[in-house]
Order: structure tokens, then C-alpha cells, then sequence
């Protein structure tokens, strides 16, 4: 029986490295062999009080597959929630009718109070711009399956790496495995220097960069992330360093050749589409390893594996 | 030359006296204690002058003890301040503020976005560099900083 049984999931230091370990070996299984009913006596509820594509159809998938029942919502209007219903009594109302409880809010912080609320497990699937730890337990299991290893690696984080929550995670985790950051961001969007403050802590190295070229003869693994508009106050800003972060096929010469490009997806323009068919690009699969990542988590925590 | 010396702030036979708060502070800490709103003498002092600080500022509250909740408090705005308890004019426990380790429900999260400030939820911060003085709010994991703070009455 796994140690996560009954274990809340909110943010990706709520684990140790043990146990991304453990999760990363049960998703193996899984994705031997994905079928396995054994949550079929259990019922997981998926609230998603903001829109999700991917997340809430991948838990749903990952649930499906080992025969849950799913009640939930996957937006909140039409709900209680809609009628002013505290955060607090929802979630105190659906602990008595599911086994675990899957949620995403875009307030943050919102899932360690459900968390502490809540009578059966949270799992957070994302909580505005702070956590979104299974995203990040995927990206894990994406860089331990194209490269064989978690240890010693160098991880090229790309893009907006000041809000996005994805970076941070993945950072603060690759924190365990003796990682070497390269850093490239447009000033305004640099890594926050909490997260910065991990890998000193850790006893890591960091770079930074403005331009994605000089990370590509060293990286093991290149991590884009969408650089949006919105984060610009100044629109000619925006546009002046907009094309700083685009990777494109041609860029890929003299990259490593296990090297590969992982993205949390959506992508908009700052992976070019030439890169999807270079053995490189492997956002794709990597989506598809969120079902197997997901299973292994709700099957630990429900102590069925 | 006359070279006794004499209490500028009066004595008192009850209460606590906050000593040695840096001249900028004082009011900060009348402020985070509720003391506006204190029923009984509040004896004020500032800009006087010390050995140790060369100008401090000190208040003396009577008939008034502090919890531990309430010395975090004053640790916060102003730390290595000296509480000295008084009773019958006599010192019975005298001792600097320290900043804590962790802090619950006095301060306000600096990020808008925090679920404690949408909803009623209480505020709970690991202090994570008493130095700077850099709170990490245990819900949203922002950080909360010097120039940031806010205090919850």
C-alpha cells in the first residue's frame, strides 16, 4: 500500500522525492497497461469553477479508465456556487458525497483550504497563477521517460517564466534531481526570485538568457511556456520581445540529440508548427502521460495501489 | 550641575511598558495594539534619548498585559523592542521581542488574488526571513514583505 493513501496533493512540495518517485512507477504501469477497474467502489469528484481542457478531461479520462464514477461540474455557473455558496460549504457539502475530491479554482490558495475543509483527500488541479502540481508531476514523468533518468540533467525553461506556474513547480521539484537551470526570458518576465531562492537553497546553478539560442547545445530538455500579451502594461513592448521566445525547426541544429521540447500546452505561435516533426517535439505525448500520471495519483490515494 | 536623573514618562504601579522602540515605530505599534481604543492611561514617550538606540520611543499602558499573540504583533513592527511587566511598581519579567516563526490571523495577505482575501478564510504566514522580515501565506504561497504589510483589526 502506497504511503500517499489519503494524502492531500496541493502543491508539488507537499511530496517528497521518494514519492514523485513512486508516483512516476505506478504511472508506468498504467501506461502498460491502462485498463484496471480498481477504483470501480469509488466516486471522485471533479469541480472546476474555471474552464479546463485538458486537465478536467484527463482526470475524467484517468478516472474512467479505472472504473470511478465522476460527479462535478465543470463550471460553476448553474450551481450553488453561482448562488454566493461559500468555498467552505461546497466543499464540506461534496465531501460527503465523493471518495476525493479534484479542483480547480482561480482563487489562490484555494485547494490547501479545501484541503483543511474537506473529510476525504484534494487534489489540486490548479489554483490561478500559484499551484498546479499534477501538471507538474507530468512534466516529470515526461523527462524521466525521454531521457531515463531525472538526475544531473539540464533543464531550459523558456518564455514567461514570472507568472507561469508551470516553471515554478517544475523548478522547484527538479530541485531534488541535481538539475542545472538556463533561464531565457524577456527581462519583464524573469523567474520570480522566490523560485530563484529554491535553487540556491538547493545548492544549484542558474543562467539567464534573453534569446533561446544559446541554451540549445546544452539543454536535455527545452520547457516553452506561451509568452502573453496581457502581461505587457506596454503593447510596443510586447512587441519588441515577442519573437525572443519562438522556437522554430531550423534552431534545433546542434541541439542534443536526446534533447527533446516539452510545452504544458495550449501553444499559440511560440513553438512553430515545422517542430512537430522533429524526433525533438514531444508536447504531444507529454499531454498524453497526464492520463497515467493522474491514475497513479488517484490510485495511491485512494490506496488502491 | 544637577546630573540626577529623572523619568521623563511617569511610572507605573500596573500594567506593561514597551521600552526602546525605534523612534519611527511608535506609532505603528499603538496602532497594531488597538491602543486608541484602550480604556485606561497610555503613557507616550518619543524621540527620547538612549544609551543604546540615541533616540527611542517608549509606551507605558496600565493595568494591561500582553498575550503572546499580541508581542508577535509588536515583534512584527517593531522587533527587539524591550516588554517589561510591572506590578506594584516592581519589574516582574522583562524580556526583547522576538519575531516568530509563524503568524496567524493579524496580518493581511498582499496578494489580492490570495483566497483569504475573497473569501472568510483566516490568514495564516511562515515567516521565512525574519531579517527582511518576508512572510509566505500558507494558501496562496505569495510573499508578503516590509514594504507590503497590512494588519487585520
Amino acid at each position: 500500500m502506497s504511503t500517499l493513501k489519503g494524502r492531500n496533493l496541493i502543491s508539488i512540495t507537499d511530496f517528497s522525492k521518494e514519492e514523485y518517485i513512486e508516483v512516476l512507477d505506478i504511472a508506468e504501469g498504467f501506461e502498460k497497461n491502462p485498463k484496471q477497474r480498481i477504483l470501480s467502489d469509488k466516486v471522485i469528484a471533479t469541480l472546476f469553477f474555471e474552464p479546463s481542457t485538458r486537465t478536467r478531461l484527463s482526470f475524467e479520462s484517468a478516472a474512467n479508465q479505472l472504473g470511478a464514477r465522476i460527479i462535478g461540474f465543470s463550471d460553476p455557473g448553474g450551481t450553488s456556487v453561482q448562488k454566493g455558496e461559500s468555498l467552505h460549504d461546497t466543499i464540506v457539502m461534496v465531501s460527503s458525497y465523493a471518495d476525493l475530491i479534484v479542483m480547480r479554482n482561480p482563487k489562490e490558495g484555494s485547494s490547501r483550504y479545501a484541503s483543511e475543509v474537506a473529510s476525504v483527500p484534494v487534489i489540486n488541479a490548479g489554483d490561478g497563477a500559484n499551484q498546479h502540481p499534477t501538471q507538474c508531476m507530468l512534466d516529470l514523468y515526461s523527462i524521466r521517460k525521454t531521457q531515463g533518468t531525472l538526475e544531473n540533467l539540464n533543464i531550459a525553461c523558456v518564455g514567461d517564466l514570472k507568472y507561469g506556474r508551470t516553471v515554478h513547480s517544475l523548478v522547484q521539484a527538479m530541485c531534488n534531481f541535481n538539475a542545472t537551470f538556463h533561464l531565457v526570458s524577456p527581462t519583464e518576465l524573469k523567474l520570480p526570485s522566490s523560485v530563484k531562492m529554491s535553487i540556491k537553497d538547493a545548492g544549484l546553478k542558474y543562467y539567464q538568457y534573453t534569446d533561446i539560442q544559446s541554451v540549445i547545445p546544452t539543454a536535455d530538455i527545452i520547457y516553452m511556456t506561451r509568452v502573453q500579451r496581457e502581461r505587457f502594461p506596454d503593447p510596443l513592448e510586447y512587441e519588441r520581445v515577442k519573437d525572443s521566445c519562438i522556437l522554430t525547426a531550423s534552431m534545433l541544429e546542434g541541439c542534443k540529440p536526446n534533447m527533446r521540447v516539452l510545452h504544458p500546452l495550449p501553444r499559440v505561435n511560440e513553438i512553430t508548427t515545422d517542430v512537430d516533426s522533429t524526433p525533438y517535439a514531444y508536447y504531444f505525448r507529454q499531454a498524453q502521460n497526464g492520463v497515467y500520471v493522474r491514475q497513479a495519483l488517484m490510485s495511491a490515494i485512494l490506496g488502491a495501489k | 550641575m544637577d546630573t540626577k536623573k529623572e523619568l521623563v514618562v511617569s511610572a507605573i504601579e500596573n500594567g506593561t511598558v514597551i521600552d526602546h522602540i525605534p523612534t519611527e515605530s511608535v506609532y505603528r505599534v499603538i496602532h497594531i495594539l488597538g491602543l486608541e481604543e484602550y480604556k485606561d492611561e497610555v503613557l507616550i514617550g518619543n524621540y527620547l534619548q538612549s544609551s543604546k538606540l540615541g533616540r527611542k520611543g517608549i509606551i507605558k499602558i496600565k493595568n494591561k498585559h500582553f498575550t503572546k499573540d499580541e508581542v508577535s504583533k509588536v515583534a512584527l513592527v517593531a522587533p527587539f523592542v524591550t516588554i517589561i511587566t510591572i506590578q506594584d511598581y516592581k519589574v516582574i519579567e522583562k524580556f526583547a521581542t522576538e519575531i516568530p516563526d509563524h503568524v496567524e490571523n493579524f496580518v493581511k495577505c498582499a496578494n489580492p488574488k490570495c483566497i483569504t482575501n475573497c473569501e472568510a478564510v483566516p490568514t495564516k504566514f511562515d515567516i521565512i526571513d525574519k531579517e527582511n522580515l518576508m512572510l509566505r501565506c500558507h494558501y496562496c504561497e505569495k510573499f508578503t514583505t516590509k514594504e507590503t504589510i497590512h494588519f487585520i483589526h
